[in-house]
């Protein structure tokens, strides 16, 4: 459904996008998961045609992006990452708009966002500028869906979004893939990783990994640690200046930590971690989740810059 | 009221016509605390902050920050506190230098000391080389680093931080978050929102607003405890939203 080859993008010294390669089935849930800046918005932008390429090539529904742009205009949706409907039109003229520049009507394809848009529907007459974010972004979403593409393209649609918010977004998007629509969505929440089939962690411009997500998961080098005790503030210094170890990041009410050794030896951490006035010690063998991964190719990338 | 509480606050309302964002809300921090602050988007949380850095004025209750009112006393809190958030905070026009010279002189630091303390600040950021650089072409987690930087540089008793860490990545938002409690251990008492559930249990005690109140208040284990929740994520998702799992 997409297919993108070997494309890099430069805003002048900036290298936005460095050899991205990525294939997308029919159908998929494809994540493409990275902070601000890491290139997330301007590979979506030449995708949806907005933007063009410096090398490399992209075809989307067996178009391309370049030479068949007008074609594939009238046939993906897109939810760009700033709101971008009409403020001073309602919620329902924004819709009948869109339905009718892609020549179709809202009763047509009304079931696709019904379970969506029914939860706006109450406000139908309001204008947009004066829905919450919440709000916004169902209308968003609505617009974006009404014509039935086959292919949607979601630019962050979660950003700034309360995480109960945010997993209600997600089972929208399932039930969108369940009619068979191919979806291709960016954000920088690591944890929402796990809501997709294949994913893509992007940093500076790199693709550092592209799989499912507990593929990538089960690539995660090493054996990895959390690690408690009673004095919260000093354990994260006290296991950086543990002699083996190799990662130690702060991860919620823990600190995840790898060691240099293969095999960690907990009784002589915990008594080096006894002997510096901790108590309560807690260490316990995890399994990653898709930040830790994320962590440690952040630290490869930056190894291998440095060569 | 004593002093040793750097907020206080005593069900603090605002109403806007009929409708009311923060209804009655009460609790207090104490100086040199990480207090989070939490709910869903619309909860009324952005109202509560801007009334608590005497932007805007309550309908009811009473709050003191800093020890001054909020009502009566509102250019006093405004310079004893320091603000950042995640959208605004730095001029991108102006270098890291300039950005710095700035705040302080608003809040009428001497230039000796300013001087003294940007070359400090610009060591311990590793920021010398880009000092003179407009900030707009730095990468973001350095921008958001020198924000809070600035945000702390006058030393106010209090800084609100409002999404800090949006979009940051995952090195970045945990160099920001070692930055704000070695702020909190230096006597700074820290108040902030996210909507990064682990970040909530960096902190010393989080409230959670839904529909205007404050319906938990605690340290993060209390509010597992009390939930029967394994993790801040599963707690929010209980109180802000109790029907979430029903929905689609």
């Amino acid at each position: 459904m997409i297919s993108i080859k070997s494309i890099n993008k430069s805003y002048g010294a900036v290298m936005a996008l460095n050899n991205i390669n990525i294939e997308v089935s029919k159908g998929e849930i494809f994540g493409l998961i990275g902070p601000d800046g890491a290139g997330k918005t301007t590979l979506i932008r030449i995708l949806t045609t907005l933007l063009l390429p410096d090398t490399g090539s992209a075809q989307v529904m067996n178009k391309d992006v370049v030479n068949d742009f007008r074609a594939l205009r009238r046939e993906f949706g897109y939810m760009p990452g700033r709101f971008s409907l009409y403020e001073d039109l309602t919620v329902s003229e924004n819709l009948e708009l869109f339905a009718s520049i892609f020549g179709t009507t809202i009763e047509e394809n009304y079931y696709l966002i019904e379970d969506i848009y029914k939860q706006i529907e109450p406000f139908k007459d309001r204008r947009a500028g004066k829905l919450s974010g919440g709000m916004k972004q169902k209308l968003a979403l609505s617009c974006a869906m009404i014509h039935k593409p086959e292919v949607i393209f979601l630019d962050e649609p979660t950003t700034g979004v309360d995480p109960v918010s945010r997993k209600e977004f997600w089972q929208m998007l399932k039930k969108l893939k369940g009619y068979g629509i191919t979806i291709f969505v960016s954000t920088p929440y690591m944890d929402e990783a796990s809501l997709c089939d294949r994913i893509a962690l992007i940093q500076d411009g790199h693709i550092m990994s592209i799989d499912t997500p507990n593929k990538i998961v089960s690539q995660f080098d090493g054996k990895l640690y959390a690690i408690i005790s009673d004095k919260k503030h000093g354990l994260l210094k006290d296991l950086r200046e543990f002699p083996s170890a190799r990662s130690v990041f702060l991860f919620g009410s823990h600190i995840h930590y790898t060691d240099k050794n293969e095999e960690l030896r907990k009784a002589e951490l915990t008594d080096y971690l006894k002997l510096r006035g901790h108590d309560k010690i807690e260490i316990l063998e995890i399994l990653p989740v898709i930040e830790d991964c994320f962590l440690a190719l952040m630290g490869n990338l930056k190894d291998a810059a440095h060569v | 009221m004593s002093n040793e509480f750097s907020i206080e606050v005593h069900e603090l309302t605002k109403k806007f016509g009929d409708f009311t964002a923060v209804n009655e809300i009460s609790f207090n921090t104490k100086k040199g605390e990480i207090f989070g602050f939490l709910g869903a988007n619309g909860a009324g949380k952005s109202t509560a902050m801007k009334m608590l850095c005497g932007l805007l004025s309550p309908t009811g209750g009473m709050a003191k920050v800093a020890g001054f009112d909020i009502y009566k006393e509102r250019e006093k809190v405004k310079s004893r506190i320091g603000y950042m958030s995640q959208k605004f905070s730095l001029y991108q026009d102006l270098t890291a230098r300039e950005n710095i010279r700035f705040y302080a002189g608003i809040y009428g630091m001497p230039d000796k000391e300013i001087k003294l303390k940007t070359s400090e600040l610009l060591d311990r950021l590793h920021l010398h080389d880009f000092a003179d650089v407009q900030i707009h072409s730095l990468p973001l987690g350095w921008k958001q680093k020198l924000a809070f930087s600035v945000a702390v540089f006058h030393n106010p008793e209090i800084v609100f931080l409002d999404e800090p860490t949006g979009g940051v990545d995952p090195v970045t938002r945990r160099e920001f978050w070692e930055m704000i409690t070695q702020t909190a251990q230096a006597g700074t008492t820290i108040f902030v929102t996210t909507h990064y559930m682990d970040e909530a249990e960096y902190c010393d005690r989080i409230s959670i607003m839904v529909d205007g109140r404050i319906e938990a208040l605690g340290s993060p284990e209390e509010l597992k405890r009390n939930f029967g929740a394994r993790s801040m994520d599963e707690v929010f998702i209980q109180l802000a939203r109790p029907t979430a799992d029903k929905i689609g």
